[in-house]
């Protein structure tokens, strides 16, 4: 009896240290700034020759909360124009604004851009940048607008697609950013 | 002790005064430890030669007695011969109680003759360890999976949920040693953390009766025990290696126990489980392993009137999730979906990569008893660590730290007291307290499941009443408080579409950017109790019935949800507003036990009001794509269907086996059927055993589950830019019927008494049938396994 009771009360008593070690009552939970988030897309076309830049937005605060992104474009496109397209990706989560942009192209060979043309929209697009082993990456590149028109532009990010591919429908991969504007060509 | 006084009251109602010499003394004798039914024991009526031999149901008759007082020895092999005083006014029924040697005991719980009863009136379906080895390699829930009524909610083939009568995650309750499991149980996707290698010995209740467990198992109840050490001096143990040919993977586990006949022992088990890729009949699943390690020690005191034992068990679970499964959007989901093939297919490989879950279970339980003249008093302290890591395909810096980071640390204590009121009357009345404290690390994606503490505390009384030897009533109560407190930031924007910021304003702790800290304290008090009664025929059958109300209190899923599951792509919303479910379950079973012809049959309706259950409702437009929003709701739910189980006997050596379950689950307020409920399913088998060639026996298996043919439509549209197109997204459709064959064989060489070698081999999936399962989340994505090739060999020694 003697030796069930030690025993009993060797082993109560690690279970009580064991259980009492990591409490702290206090504190308050850190919260979490998203790190990975991509809140803000931006497009900039910039004319090769004269005319006006035109900006393309698409801005998400609350990330994937129940709020749409609001998406805004500047302006309208000129018809014959050549446009320098960059897109910039920010998580505004964090303070200040992390460029998303930097990762992308750092991990090029995990990412591609695709432009998806509506088919209303007299525009043809071709990528400026690739990737270490030549593959298009796509966060620069150039749009031609055509005759005066008007449709959707969509732009694509996918993670770990398919390279070299010929489009979205043989890329697979994850969608990381899937954003479409209204444009107009005039 | 009010239930106890109505029992009384309802049934002490019969006496007889009259004065003849032709009254019957029936009865029933089990063993005073765990209620086990004795066979073979002799009844010898004092004073005279006459003497009666219990049956194998424990059962004995004594007749042409006289209205007199009785002395009765009642003796058997393995017990302290007992006198028993019976005072006799007419027919008579008693129950005796012997104390059991221990000594052969764990030969019996192979022959799977104990019978302790966890709850007397509702029907018990239990696996034994002979049965449990065929599971070596596989999970828990596929052990489950073999009886009627258990189905599983899978995510791939090893992730497996038992599901019980179309329930599953928090309504049900799995006792693991005596332990209730808290593994984060709520989650669709997190797999019981039980090495199935470490249990003798799996019972199964299909509904909340067994009180002294808890009040909330709308579902049922899963009783894992590991085995029954015999008070002898003795060391034995026994080693198990299986090889599977799909997932190319192996499993060794080995088992030691060290035995006195002081009634000291100690055991020692551990497991080591590694396997690969699993393959479909045509492709690889990629990133399907698994690598599971199990340990566990116990060592205890095994006496009559005291014992202790202490039990710790340490279980880890690496998992890996089909790479295939792993989406971005909406519109991925859709492509998914209209795939043939999976969208990511590799190389076999043993190694897992993200998504993947690192899951780590701890449970250390110390459990004390003594009896005392008035019953068993028992105490018990337990401890769990729950630790989950689930790792989602990240990018930048955080590639390759976990998204999800969750540790549960549970303490419980309870105190249960076993008495007998009175020879025919049987009381167990407890008390339980326990303390959880969920702790979420800042892994850089939102919380899915807030801080949180919770105290729970429940006390319960259940007894049960031999009326005669036809009759036992049953009759339970239960009462849980719950209090819970919690840390929980909520998007902004989420608060205020919810309109938590005019209904739940005093909650909020602090405002941040684009963020609410809030506290919400909540109780919950919920009853329990359960009713009912078993009829034995005195032949082949015994019918028993029950009605049971079990309350369940939200689980933090349910209550905190709030954004992006990221491996599934798509949002999930709780609601604060919840209260608890209450279900009120009706069950009737008929059993036949006989030599050549046994069946149950298991009629059951379980309506539970404020049924909460997640559903998609529609979609969430973000700069990444289209999210499906999967809601949780509460709505009044019921459940009904029947559980069929047949054997039939043609030659000595030649048996069938039936199984079948027919479920259907409505939600009643919206009118349309249930989500996830498992379509009807039939499983035949052929067993030959031969026991002249060495125990051989061999076993064809054809399973056959029907397609479901009820489900909601929870089907949404999108966007397509390409095609400049909206396509429906079809989530809800089930996939076709399928039929499987199964075969298993296995063979024993004795070479001494104790030195054994067991070899068996198997093959699942016989034809390399492609199919799809309604209750496999990875459905959309990828076909079921293929063949198996599976061989067991087991030494015992």
């Amino acid at each position: 009896m003697k030796k069930f009771n030690l025993l009993a009360s060797i082993l109560f008593t690690t279970l009580l240290f064991v259980s009492c070690s990591k409490d702290d009552d206090t504190a308050l939970p850190e919260p979490v700034i998203e790190e990975e988030v991509i809140t803000t897309l931006t497009a900039t076309l910039e004319p090769a020759g004269e005319g006006t830049t035109i900006t393309l937005q698409s801005q998400d605060l609350d990330g994937d909360g129940p709020n749409a992104p609001v998406v805004t474009v500047s302006g309208n496109l000129t018809a014959g124009a050549i446009y320098n397209g960059r897109i910039v990706l920010l998580n505004e989560m964090e303070s200040p604004a992390e460029d998303i942009t930097v990762e992308v192209e750092e991990e090029d060979l995990d990412h591609q851009f695709f432009y998806t043309i509506g088919s209303g929209l007299n525009v043809t697009t071709s990528y400026e940048n690739n990737d270490s082993e030549g593959n298009p990456l796509g966060t620069e590149f150039t749009l031609v607008a055509g005759a005066a028109s008007s449709g959707d532009l969509t732009f694509t990010l996918r993670h770990e697609p398919t390279k070299p591919n010929t489009g979205l429908d043989d890329a697979g991969g994850e969608t990381d950013i899937s954003v479409t504007f209204n444009l107009t060509i005039e | 002790m009010r239930i106890y006084f109505l029992v009384i009251l309802l049934f002490s109602s019969f006496l007889s005064l009259s004065q003849s010499c032709d009254y019957t003394l029936s009865g029933v004798l089990t063993d005073l430890h765990d209620g086990s039914v004795l066979e073979g024991a002799t009844l010898i009526v004092a004073g005279s030669e006459r003497f009666v031999v219990t049956d194998f149901e424990g059962k004995f008759m004594i007749s042409n007695l006289c209205g007199e007082t009785y002395s009765i020895q009642v003796s058997h092999p393995f017990c302290l011969t007992k006198g028993f005083q019976v005072r006799i006014s007419g027919d008579t029924f008693k129950a005796f109680k012997l104390e059991h040697h221990l000594q052969e005991l764990n030969e019996i719980t192979v022959d799977g003759k104990i019978m302790i009863k966890e709850s007397k009136t509702l029907q018990e379906n239990t696996i034994v360890k002979e049965e449990l080895e065929r599971f070596s390699s596989a999970t828990l829930g596929d052990a489950l999976n073999s009886l009627s009524g258990v189905s599983s909610l899978n995510t791939g083939n090893t992730i497996v949920k038992p599901m019980i009568n179309g329930l599953h995650s928090s309504r049900v309750v799995i006792i693991n040693n005596g332990v209730r499991m808290q593994d984060q149980e709520w989650g669709a996707e997190h797999a019981p953390n039980i090495d199935v290698n470490s249990i003798n010995r799996l019972t199964l209740i299909k509904g909340a009766g067994a009180l002294q467990y808890s009040g909330d198992a709308m579902g049922g109840v899963v009783i894992v025990e590991s085995a029954k050490i015999p008070v002898k001096d003795s060391l034995y143990g026994k080693t198990l290696f299986a090889s599977n040919s799909n997932g190319r993977g192996s499993l060794i586990t080995s088992k030691l126990i060290k035995s006195s006949a002081s009634g000291w022992y100690a055991t020692l088990q551990g497991t080591f489980k590694r396997f690969g890729d699993s393959e479909a009949p045509n492709y690889v699943l990629s990133n399907t392993g698994v690598n599971q390690q199990n340990i566990s020690v116990k060592v205890g005191l095994n006496r009559f009137d005291y014992g202790m034992n202490f039990y710790y068990s340490f279980f880890k679970n690496e998992i890996g999730i089909s790479r295939a499964s792993h989406l971005g959007s909406a519109q991925d989901l859709y492509r998914a979906i209209n795939s043939d093939i999976p969208l990511v297919i590799n190389d076999f490989t043993y190694n897992l990569s993200a998504p993947k879950q690192d899951v780590g279970h701890q449970l250390a339980r110390l459990i004390a008893y003594k009896r005392f003249g008035f019953g068993k008093l028992s105490f018990q302290y337990d401890y769990q660590r729950n630790e989950r890591l689930e790792f989602d395909i990240r990018r930048g810096s955080d590639r390759g730290t976990a998204s999800l980071d969750l540790q549960l640390d549970t303490h419980s204590v309870l105190i249960d007291l076993d008495t007998n009121l009175s020879d025919n009357v049987d009381l167990k009345t407890g008390f339980m307290g326990s303390y959880q404290k969920n702790y979420a690390p800042n892994t850089g994606v939102r919380r899915l499941i807030p801080d949180y503490k919770n105290y729970d505390f429940g006390i319960y009384v259940v007894s049960d009443y031999q009326f005669n030897s036809n009759w036992l009533f049953e009759a339970g109560a239960r009462f849980d408080l719950t209090y819970m407190d919690v840390y929980k930031f909520y998007r902004t924007s989420f608060w205020e579409l919810r309109n938590y910021d005019e209904n739940f304003s005093n909650l909020v702790v602090e405002e941040l950017v684009n963020q609410v800290l809030t506290r919400p304290q909540f109780n919950y008090y919920n009853g329990s109790t359960t009713l009912g009664a078993t009829y034995d025929f005195g032949g082949d059958y015994k019918l028993f019935l029950n009605y049971s109300i079990a309350s369940r209190t939200p689980n933090p899923s349910e209550l905190f949800s709030e954004g992006l599951h990221h491996s599934t792509a798509r949002i999930e919303y709780g609601d604060l507003e919840f209260n608890s479910e209450v279900g009120h379950k009706l069950s009737l079973t008929l059993e036949r036990i006989n030599e050549n012809f046994s069946f149950s049959i298991n009629p059951f309706i379980n309506t539970i009001s404020d049924f909460i259950l997640i559903e998609p409702v529609g979609i969430n437009n973000s700069i990444r794509g289209t999210f499906p929003v999967w809601e949780y709701r509460q709505t009044n739910a019921q459940l009904l269907g029947i559980d069929f189980n047949a054997s039939y006997v043609f030659s000595e050596d030649l048996r069938f086996n039936h199984l079948a379950s027919i479920i259907k689950g409505y939600d009643r307020l919206q009118d349309e059927p249930l989500i996830s409920i498992p379509a009807i399913n039939t499983k035949n088998e052929l067993v030959y055993f031969n026991t002249k060639i060495k125990n051989l026996r061999l076993a064809l298996q054809s399973e056959y589950v029907f397609r479901q043919n009820e489900y909601p439509d929870t089907n949404f549209e999108i966007y397509i830019p390409q095609t400049e197109t909206r396509e429906l997204v079809d989530v809800s459709s089930s996939p076709n019927a399928y039929h499987l064959f199964n075969f298993n064989s296995s063979i024993n060489f004795d070479f001494s008494e104790k030195s054994k070698l067991s070899l068996s081999f198997g093959v699942s999936n016989l034809l390399n049938k492609s199919y799809r399962n309604y209750l496999n989340r990875l459905r959309f994505y990828a076909n079921d396994l293929g063949r198996n090739f599976l061989l067991n060999i087991k030494y015992n020694y």
